[in-house]
């Protein structure tokens, strides 16, 4: 329904003079065609190569270990045997408490600036948020260590601890010492750092909402609230899907903000207060250091999985969105 | 025009790669251990001052020099880890000890100062374990009864990256306990059974000193340059030795190293009454007959150079200058196993 309203304010094509076509601009048209047809294809060719290259130097690991490697839990230098699957669970957890964080705070912070906030603000806020995402990782790592660990490991943990640690089911989350490094803190750091990249993304379609939807809304009574629900987000649903896998492909691959407030451990554990060790800070850390074929193999293959599972994660997230859409009926 | 980019890119090419070899010919070029490169750095920084040599050292770590060294890219590798005798054999390699230094355990205990904690080998590897796991366990406080230790989780701290200081505290560890020996054994990088893991020794001084109760092991520099509390370990002779330059050098003159074919020796848990028993040594690894010669000859120059003229250097950084007998002996290895 939202689409004819446009459709009707464009001008129709024909009223455009025909003109005859030019050889030379035939030309022109082919050759454009080639130049943005190579840009799209690079990247494909470099997905793929990337791929295809870490699967290669993985395959030792893969050989030797089989699927061992995706479920284990050892990871041994010493004994030589490698396991990912405590990696791949600090990946996945520190990267879900951070899209719980960012989305409904980006969402804010976007539908504030689109539709609340005074206009003399907008360009002064929205330029903050942008600088925000300008910020090297390392910076926020460091915040992190020397300012969010020993609050959290003062004030947030301890309570976490003695109140949430014997419940049931969920208080084998909560188990462990008030460290203030571990997978919450991460989880909860690598949240502020994607928000900039979610709103920036949110605050840019939001604003291109067509405003006689909006006014169409209003004149029916709905509340803001009401406008934002049923005209801006459903209007630019794909667009924001599309700034939260952005986020989300910053979270899964974030190292250095996560190496210094996960603590890096290889033991496994469910405990959100324990450190764990995520894909990308174990080969970040142990790369150079790598003395054995099956070792540096492993962490090759480390890094495809890392991609595998940055594809699931996306490939996810887009089937969530069309069963959404059918639901919806469109 | 695409023709004409072509060609002032080539040219580009050109004068890069002309000013890359012009430098690198009179450049002496090494990496590896950083626990080295500070002295290195300062070392030659004076030795530039005094003869127009440079060196290009990059601290990516022992492992990451040996492979550099074993691919010849460098003239030389740094490692805190020997190689074996039968490798450098194969591999037409020597190696040399350079300075010497310390892993130091260091904790953070309210109320307790630097130098007051003592330990002893098997309990370093309990606590590594992660079988002793309070602070208020018999076993530590039968070993410091003065000290009031509360009763507290143990958190221990060691390195996530791989590194010749964890070479050097998991060999001790595996020389004082069996079941470490039999559990995790040794590397630059182990599978640990407990704890957190802070990268490079910044890291973990950072955790040691951000988290309550906690342990760790750095060199014996970060100890002194972020003033932490570090503790005495009981030596192979039965005393308690604080980590300074004395006992490090204790440790370094009690070894027995005209017995070490190619310096192959690591020195923790050293015989001697005042030696500090976790002292650990740089090897430096070079080709006995290199590539370029008049490079590896360069690096002799310097090497011999920071022998003699250095150790002053050395010790106002807190390292830990080699025994003059060892120095010789030093001198003599490269006249009869570098030829060149």
């Amino acid at each position: 329904m939202a689409y004819n309203i446009i459709d009707v304010a464009q001008p129709a094509r024909s009223d455009r003079a025909e003109r005859p076509r030019l050889l030379s601009d035939a030309a022109g048209d082919r050759l454009f065609h080639v130049v943005v047809a190579c840009a799209a294809y690079f990247v494909l060719l470099a997905l793929g190569a990337a791929a295809l290259s870490m699967a290669w130097g993985g395959k030792l690991a893969f050989q030797t270990f089989g699927w061992r490697f995706f479920y284990g839990t050892e990871w041994d230098p010493v004994a030589r045997r490698f396991a990912a699957f405590v990696p791949i669970y600090g990946t996945l957890v520190t990267s879900l408490i951070a899209m719980i964080i960012a989305i409904p705070v980006s969402l804010g912070i976007a539908v504030f600036l689109t539709e609340v906030c005074p206009r003399w603000a907008r360009g002064t806020v929205g330029t903050a948020i942008e600088l925000l995402a300008g910020i090297p990782s390392i910076i926020y790592g460091m915040w992190g260590l020397f300012t969010f660990v020993p609050f959290m490991s003062a004030h947030v943990q301890p309570w976490m601890i003695d109140h949430l640690g014997p419940l049931p089911l969920i208080g084998a989350l909560f188990d462990g010492a008030p460290m203030g490094i571990g997978m919450l803190t991460a989880g909860i750091i690598l949240g502020i750092m994607v928000i900039p990249f979610i709103t920036a993304v949110m605050r840019d379609v939001f604003s291109v909402v067509p405003p006689t939807l909006k006014e169409s809304a209003y004149a029916l009574g709905c509340t803001k609230w009401e406008v934002v629900k049923y005209i801006v987000v459903p209007y630019t649903r794909t667009a924001v899907l599309g700034g939260i896998f952005l986020g989300l492909g910053r979270a899964l691959g974030e190292t250095m903000a996560v190496t210094s407030v996960l603590g890096n451990a290889r033991t496994p554990s469910l405990s959100l207060m324990e450190p764990g060790n995520p894909i990308a800070a174990a080969i970040a850390n142990e790369f150079t250091d790598a003395d054995s074929d099956p070792y540096l193999s492993s962490l090759i293959a480390l890094g495809f999985v890392l991609f595998v599972v940055t594809f699931i994660a996306l490939a996810a997230a887009k089937l969530m969105l069309q069963r959404i859409a059918r639901q919806k009926g469109e | 025009m695409t023709k004409r980019m072509g060609i002032a890119a080539a040219a580009f090419g050109a004068v890069l790669f002309a000013v890359a070899s012009v430098a690198n010919a009179a450049d002496i070029t090494g990496a590896g251990s950083t626990f080295v490169y500070p002295i290195l750095s300062k070392w030659s920084a004076d030795y530039n001052q005094q003869t127009g040599d440079k060196l290009n050292y990059q601290s990516i770590g022992s492992g990451g020099g040996i492979a550099q060294i074993k691919a010849a890219t460098v003239d030389f590798g740094a490692s805190d880890m020997p190689m074996k005798p039968e490798e450098l054999k194969d591999l037409g390699m020597g190696q040399f000890p350079l300075v010497i230094g310390g892993v130091v355990p260091v904790v953070n205990i309210e109320g307790v100062k630097p130098g007051e904690i003592k330990f002893t080998g098997p309990i370093l590897a309990d606590i590594y374990l992660g079988k002793i796991v309070n602070w208020n366990d018999p076993a530590i406080a039968k070993l410091n009864p003065d000290l009031k230790l509360p009763d507290g989780k143990i958190t221990v701290v060691h390195r996530s990256d791989g590194s010749g200081t964890t070479f050097n505290w998991v060999n001790y560890l595996s020389k004082v306990s069996d079941e470490w020996k039999g559990k995790v054994g040794e590397g630059t990088s182990v599978s640990w059974p407990a704890g957190v893991g802070g990268k490079g020794n910044e890291g973990v001084a950072a955790y040691v000193n951000r988290i309550a109760n906690s342990i760790g092991y750095v060199e014996y520099a970060y100890v002194l340059q972020n003033k932490m509390t570090y503790g005495a370990v009981q030596n192979k002779a039965g005393k308690f030795v604080k980590p300074d330059n004395e006992s490090f050098q204790a440790a370094a003159a009690s070894a027995d190293w005209t017995k070490a074919q190619d310096f192959y020796l690591v020195m923790t848990d050293a015989p001697g009454d005042k030696a500090y028993p976790v002292t650990a040594t740089v090897f430096i690894i070079m080709y006995k007959q290199p590539k370029d010669a008049a490079r590896s000859s360069a690096a002799f120059k310097f090497f011999k150079w920071s022998l003699e003229k250095g150790q002053k250097q050395a010790t106002e950084l807190d390292y830990v200058p080699l025994p003059d007998t060892l120095a010789k002996q030093i001198e003599t290895y490269w006249s009869t196993e570098f030829k060149s």
